[in-house]
């Protein structure tokens, strides 16, 4: 029997759907790819556990069917932390929103990158906080309008990307959720990789960014996103005044190294002659 | 055959703006939430690329595929 229906939709939890996130926004197809990305790798949707933080973005994790964790405000990646320090087995991936991450989980972030703590990271990076209303994030791009900005921001946004790469993360890439086919390649290699992996998604969000920058259906917003993005090693051939205000994709970073589970491990049997005692709570050890 | 779910479409129009060779276009009809659905009106053009599934936010396209 054919069934007639979305291929992504075996992975939700169809009792919740149709799910809270606005006309147009780009959670949603960002679901779908880490679905693809996820059908690509060998790893059993058994064994993924997702962890959140706050937002919309965070939301993710609850229409899923695998276990899930929803946490507190910008701790989403240390619960991952623990969770993958404490079960070396799983597959761990962290949902979080560009507030969550870079504003008030901003040392989290860069401490996990630095550790190169093996998880994937997804970040979806929608240039505003949408929902508690439209203030300015920390990824908001000069000139911007919102709710806390009614004059435009005269900050210089966070560049999440080269900031993780630059922490030492092991796979960093971005993509645009107008780059559907590429983002879920760069999903699939994040999950892939043995370390900590970074994948910034660039999303709309008509009703709160796009409402106050002129941009109010979902429509204009990907337009828009897709004007204004370039491929990085077209990038590196232009200078500065003329990259002012795109957003640069691809790939920043791909250089697996030492892993901090990995090397727990070791240091473990190295001191005590004995393997770790990990899920001693299931298993007897001798 | 393209199929869309009208319970879940939200009518965003990304499936109108993603696809390469136009099958989508607006049409006239509303679901319960009254909102204007897409529909595919040049269904003979497409080639089943899957990308209107893959970008569809609300997970309601489904492409049926030839099974070899």
């Amino acid at each position: 029997m054919v069934e007639k229906e979305s291929p992504y939709k075996k992975y939700l939890r169809e009792e919740r759907l149709p799910h809270i996130f606005c006309p147009g926004c780009g959670n949603g197809t960002v679901m779908s790819t880490f679905f693809k990305g996820l059908e690509g790798t060998d790893i059993d949707f058994e064994n993924v556990a997702m962890v959140s933080g706050i937002g919309c973005s965070s939301r993710i994790p609850g229409y899923a069917k695998c276990d899930s964790l929803h946490t507190t405000h910008g701790r989403a990646l240390s619960f991952a932390t623990g969770l993958k320090v404490g079960n070396p087995d799983l597959d761990v991936v962290v949902f979080t929103g560009d507030g969550d991450a870079a504003s008030i989980g901003g040392n989290h972030l860069i401490h996990a990158a630095r550790r190169n703590i093996n998880l994937t990271v997804i970040c979806i990076n929608n240039n505003i906080y949408g929902m508690t209303g439209g203030q300015i994030s920390p990824t908001s791009p000069k000139g911007s309008f919102g709710t806390t900005a009614p004059y435009g921001s005269r900050d210089m946004p966070f560049n999440l990307a080269e900031l993780v790469s630059a922490a030492g993360a092991s796979y960093v890439a971005r993509w645009t959720t107008t780059h559907p086919l590429q983002l879920s390649k760069a999903i699939q290699k994040g999950l892939e990789n043995d370390g900590f992996s970074f994948i910034e998604v660039v999303s709309q969000c008509p009703t709160y960014f796009g409402r106050k920058n002129k941009m109010k259906t979902p429509l204009q917003m990907f337009e828009w996103i897709k004007e204004n993005s370039i491929n990085k090693r077209r990038a590196e051939k232009m200078d500065e005044a003329e990259l002012e205000g795109k957003i640069i994709v691809g790939e920043f970073a791909n250089n697996p190294h030492a892993e901090l589970t990995d090397n727990i491990k070791k240091l473990a049997e190295e001191n005590s002659d004995k393997p770790l005692a990990i899920k001693s709570a299931f298993e007897e050890l001798d | 055959m393209i199929i869309i779910d009208s319970k879940l479409c939200k009518g965003c129009d990304i499936c109108i703006a993603t696809c390469p060779k136009n099958v989508y276009s607006k049409s006239d009809k509303v679901n319960t939430k009254n909102v204007y659905l897409p529909f595919p009106e040049h269904e003979e053009g497409c080639t089943k690329c899957g990308l209107c599934e893959l970008s569809c936010p609300d997970q309601a396209i489904y492409v049926e595929k030839e099974v070899e």
